[in-house]
């Protein structure tokens, strides 16, 4: 059995809460500690509790539950060969959907490949999202992706680069620009733990330090980059919210396993960079209950079901548990709304997949390779593009 | 029409854009209440205030990642490199990120911004202060890359590099800020006064990217060079006494394949002239074109005269920069070929 006895996790409802407008250095104490709000009876606690009303907690727990649903049909749908990759975010499923509740929907999101969450909490189509994994005949990003590596900009969600940690100083310059056009508009941004020992980490926090940017820099300690855990990226000596002290930014340790919590220093972050206070760095405190990614094998290098022993549980649950310790919830509807989450992945799954999978297609024309390189095609890619043509004249594929 | 040197007219070419687009943002190390090293940026920051011309942390990295997320915003950011030596921590911001986006959101987003570095050498700063790391950019697709050779070039480019909607490297010879420089550096040092091409309109203006120009119309070889090279060839055809046309190509990507073939075609010998290293260098990419489409043309074999593969010697600068006499021995060779 795991042991985390090492890991020393306050109770919920014990973290003070600044008003947001507080100065940097009267945040200390919340870089070291952890803002729980949920307890283990189901309860909201202490002075973080956001005091959301049932409806939106409904809407939480019924985004969570759709975003784990579509991950395992994805997950299926590589083990059947429709897709070469995927990768899921279970068991951090309350980070990007609180957080993606919190934002408007015309504020930036800088993600990272783990938060399709904050797709699908703004309400975007998980069949279009489907359609990029498939790469298919409808795939917005023509096949040229990864798949996982969206682009919405319609739904404030930033082209996904598969470098990890570059997509960070990007959202502290947009953020920059949203305040130099006198904008309310504000960026978010966020990180692994393991990347974050990136130079574009610090690029990130010292730009946004410097310009005030009103930004929310999120840092998301899931325990594994791969196989490396979270001490390989110095988690060992301190917390990754304390990287903010230096910088004269807020830095707070949220459990990232409690959607109340992070519903509600995600709020206070987003108040304080809209009334120009500037940035924060949040640490979600969470763990990756999923392989990296398909091509990963957790099992060579930690116990399988590790996850389960994971103290601050998992997201769903602890959410439903507060949903029925309030009275607003019971199985019966749980039981309902998963059978009425799986018929909709279902048909959304099935009409992706008629237009076309990795494999087989049908895709866009691969002609369109050349296109967007640059906005206007220079002569030697008119050239390539009329060289290839010659080879798949007729042909679905050279 | 007024007299200016390159400075001047790169000061000149962000004043009317910072004048013309609210959206023109400029930053970068010292480049604000100092005004730049080299004085490119001075004034500004007094003109247009603070929020729009500052000074930047040094980290090339953050700043180009800065005018990524500028530019997906909307707005067109112009980033001085301190010198194009420093550029390789935003390496990867460049390479991986500016001249990719538009192509992997299928043009949701774009990076419209522009990189501006002095370049070269000629000025003794060693091996930290002296690359013309051009090739590395132009190998890389969805950046465009552009190099002046004058200042009434370098003020009609910069203006089109910032407005234009893919990223821009924008290489300044950071030897010919003062004045035309042939490598003769035994010779007392010139101005801009005296050159045609010192004279710059004032106010708007645009020289199109993508367009070289010839600099010295002839018949009997073509030499394809650009920024302070262009120069140096100029000298050399003189010295020689041969009647080279001499094509300042201006923009390395995209590259004026038409100006190259109809000029070489027409003279039948190719010279290039870089002042980078040799190996990989964009000269291997220009003989390539040239012997790819004007081969039945060719009378000789093209040569290339370029810095040799060694990073620049503080020292020995005048017996590592490709002077006139190596370009003039090569267009004899070239003329007896």
């Amino acid at each position: 059995m795991p042991d985390f006895g090492y890991l020393q996790l306050p109770k919920a409802g014990d973290a003070k809460r600044p008003d947001p407008g507080v100065m940097a250095a009267a945040t200390h104490d919340l870089a070291y500690g952890l803002v729980r709000v949920i307890d283990d009876q189901g309860a909201a606690v202490g002075a973080w509790d956001p005091k959301l009303d049932a409806e939106t907690l409904r809407r939480g727990l019924r985004v969570m539950l759709l975003t784990r649903i579509f991950d395992d049909r994805m997950f299926k749908a590589q083990r059947q060969g429709k897709t070469p990759f995927y990768m899921k975010c279970t068991g951090e499923e309350a980070v990007a959907v609180a957080q993606g509740l919190v934002l408007n929907r015309d504020d930036m999101c800088f993600a990272s490949y783990r938060q399709q969450g904050l797709l699908i909490a703004r309400d975007w189509p998980i069949f279009d999202l489907m359609c990029q994994i498939y790469s298919n005949s409808d795939d917005r990003l023509k096949g040229r992706q990864l798949p996982v590596l969206y682009s919405v900009r319609e739904a404030g969600f930033f082209s996904l680069s598969g470098n990890l940690g570059t997509q960070f100083p990007q959202a502290v310059g947009w953020a920059m620009a949203s305040a130099y056009k006198r904008d309310t508009k504000i960026a978010a941004a966020w990180i692994g733990e393991g990347a974050s020992a990136e130079g574009d980490f610090h690029h990130a926090l010292t730009f946004a330090a410097v310009y005030h940017a009103p930004v929310i820099l999120n840092l998301v300690n899931n325990q594994w980059a791969i196989s490396s855990s979270q001490d390989v990226a110095g988690g060992e000596e301190t917390t990754f919210a304390s990287r903010a002290i230096g910088f004269g930014i807020p830095g707070i340790r949220v459990d990232g396993n409690d959607f109340l919590a992070v519903h509600a220093v995600t709020s206070w972050a987003a108040e304080r960079a809209r009334t120009n206070r500037g940035p924060t760095l949040i640490e979600h405190f969470t763990y990756r209950a999923a392989p990296h990614s398909t091509s990963d094998d957790p099992g060579r290098y930690r116990p399988g079901d590790e996850h389960k022993y994971w103290p601050l549980g998992d997201p769903i649950l602890r959410l439903k548990a507060h949903l029925e310790h309030i009275g607003e919830w019971d199985e019966k509807r749980h039981i309902a709304l998963t059978a009425e989450i799986e018929a909709h992945v279902d048909a959304a799954n099935r009409k992706a997949q008629q237009l076309g999978v990795h494999g087989g297609g049908p895709y866009h024309d691969s002609s369109t390779m050349f296109e967007d390189v640059y906005k206007d095609m220079p002569w030697h890619l008119r050239e390539q593009q009329a060289e290839l043509k010659r080879f798949t004249a007729g042909k679905a594929k050279p | 029409m007024t007299a200016m040197n390159m400075v001047q007219a790169l000061n000149s070419a962000m004043d009317v854009m910072l004048d013309r687009d609210s959206n023109v943002l400029i930053f970068g190390e010292d480049v604000g209440f100092f005004g730049g090293v080299f004085r490119v940026t001075d004034g500004l920051q007094r003109r247009y205030g603070e929020q729009r011309v500052f000074d930047a942390p040094i980290a090339e990295g953050g700043q180009i990642a800065v005018a990524i997320g500028m530019g997906a915003y909307g707005l067109r950011p112009v980033v001085e490199c301190q010198f194009a030596d420093y550029i390789y921590p935003a390496f990867d911001q460049l390479v991986s990120e500016a001249a990719r986006l538009r192509y992997r959101s299928a043009g949701e987003f774009n990076a419209p911004i522009t990189v501006r570095a002095p370049y070269g050498g000629g000025i003794f700063g060693g091996q930290t202060h002296s690359q013309s790391p051009e090739g590395l950019f132009t190998h890389v697709c969805g950046l465009k890359t552009v190099i002046p050779s004058n200042p009434y070039d370098a003020k009609g480019l910069l203006i089109s590099a910032i407005e234009d909607d893919d990223p821009v490297l924008f290489f300044e010879p950071k030897r010919l800020y003062a004045g035309p420089f042939d490598g003769h550096y035994e010779k007392p040092v010139e101005t801009w006064a005296k050159h045609a091409a010192g004279e710059v309109p004032i106010g708007h203006y645009s020289i199109p990217l993508g367009k070289a120009a010839v600099v010295r119309a002839g018949e009997a070889l073509t030499i394809l060079a650009y920024g302070t090279m262009v120069h140096v060839a100029l000298a050399a055809t003189v010295a020689t006494g041969v009647d080279a046309e001499i094509l300042d190509l201006r923009t390395l990507m995209p590259i004026d394949i038409e100006a190259i073939t109809m000029s070489v075609e027409k003279t039948g010998r190719c010279l290039i002239v870089h002042e980078a290293t040799r190996t990989s260098g964009y000269g291997a990419e220009l003989s390539a074109l040239v012997q790819e489409r004007c081969f039945y043309h060719l009378e000789a074999p093209i040569l290339r005269v370029t810095g040799w593969d060694t990073p620049y010697p503080r020292e020995f600068e005048w017996e590592y920069f490709p002077g006139p006499l190596r370009v003039a021995e090569a267009i004899s060779k070239i003329m007896a070929g």
